[in-house]
């Protein structure tokens, strides 16, 4: 068999990207996990009578414990591969992503495998969301906000 | 009607993200480090509010929050102490996802055992 006619063979076989169905799932879940963040900061609210800025923060609280627990009990993996950037985009995503390679590598010890490896994946969301804040704030301090 | 405007909010957000992953050869590294940044940007430009006050948890549960909370408390830093404020506020709001994921994470790496 030629290569270009395995290549074809492989195409017809292999099934194709459901990029639509894809984008949809990750539209519901996304908005799913903002509607009952959206519902648990009401129920903050109205129920203990706090301010809507530290409901925020307990919410933030409250999605982190969930998502590390998942990820923990191994139930999150799937769902990250099935929902993709559904679960990936909310503070899930970085919840996850700390937990699975504290997880992965507790046992190579506690220093060398875990202490090193914590913030493997959400090391760079830390480092460029400080990199380009602090470019942001000297832009504005220099434009003389 | 709060809760619709946050679905759909977080929802478009999630599935750009998804037709970026779907069409690029992004991982979703690069995604979540891109919105982070995006966050922080739209921060500068003064949207990141109007988000928050318009779509509430819509915008605070997603990881360009975590931008939006870095720039502000920089900033608010800056206002109060000078140029070491934006040194010592940048964590400030944020410092809440931090503490809360290393603790968390902490406990339950220690507690279980991974699957494979």
């Amino acid at each position: 068999m030629k290569k270009e006619d395995y290549k074809k063979l492989v195409q017809k076989i292999s099934p194709p990207e459901h990029r639509l169905r894809n984008a949809v799932v990750a539209f519901l879940t996304g908005g799913s996990i903002a509607l009952i963040g959206e519902v648990i900061i009401t129920i903050l609210v109205t129920s203990f009578g706090i301010s809507r800025v530290e409901a925020g923060g307990w919410l933030a609280l409250i999605i982190i414990f969930v998502a590390t627990l998942l990820t923990a009990l191994g139930f999150f993996d799937n769902w990250v591969s099935k929902c993709k950037c559904g679960l990936i985009i909310p503070t899930t995503g970085f919840a996850h992503s700390v937990a699975s390679s504290a997880l992965d590598y507790r046992n190579d010890g506690l220093i060398t495998g875990l202490g090193s490896n914590f913030f493997k994946l959400a090391g760079s969301v830390i480092l460029y969301g400080v990199i380009s804040s602090f470019i942001l704030v000297i832009v504005r301090v220099i434009l003389g906000g | 009607m709060n809760y619709l405007c946050a679905f759909l909010f977080a929802g478009l957000v999630c599935a750009l993200g998804q037709i970026i992953l779907d069409n690029t050869k992004l991982t979703p590294g690069h995604i979540t480090s891109c919105f982070t940044v995006a966050g922080s940007i739209l921060s500068f430009l003064g949207c990141y509010d109007y988000f928050i006050s318009k779509f509430g948890a819509g915008a605070t549960v997603l990881i360009s929050n975590f931008g939006h909370m870095l720039y502000s408390s920089a900033y608010k830093g800056y206002l109060e102490e000078g140029v070491l404020g934006i040194f010592s506020g940048m964590f400030v709001k944020s410092s809440i996802a931090i503490t809360g994921v290393i603790v968390f994470s902490f406990i339950f790496a220690i507690i279980f055992k991974p699957k494979d």
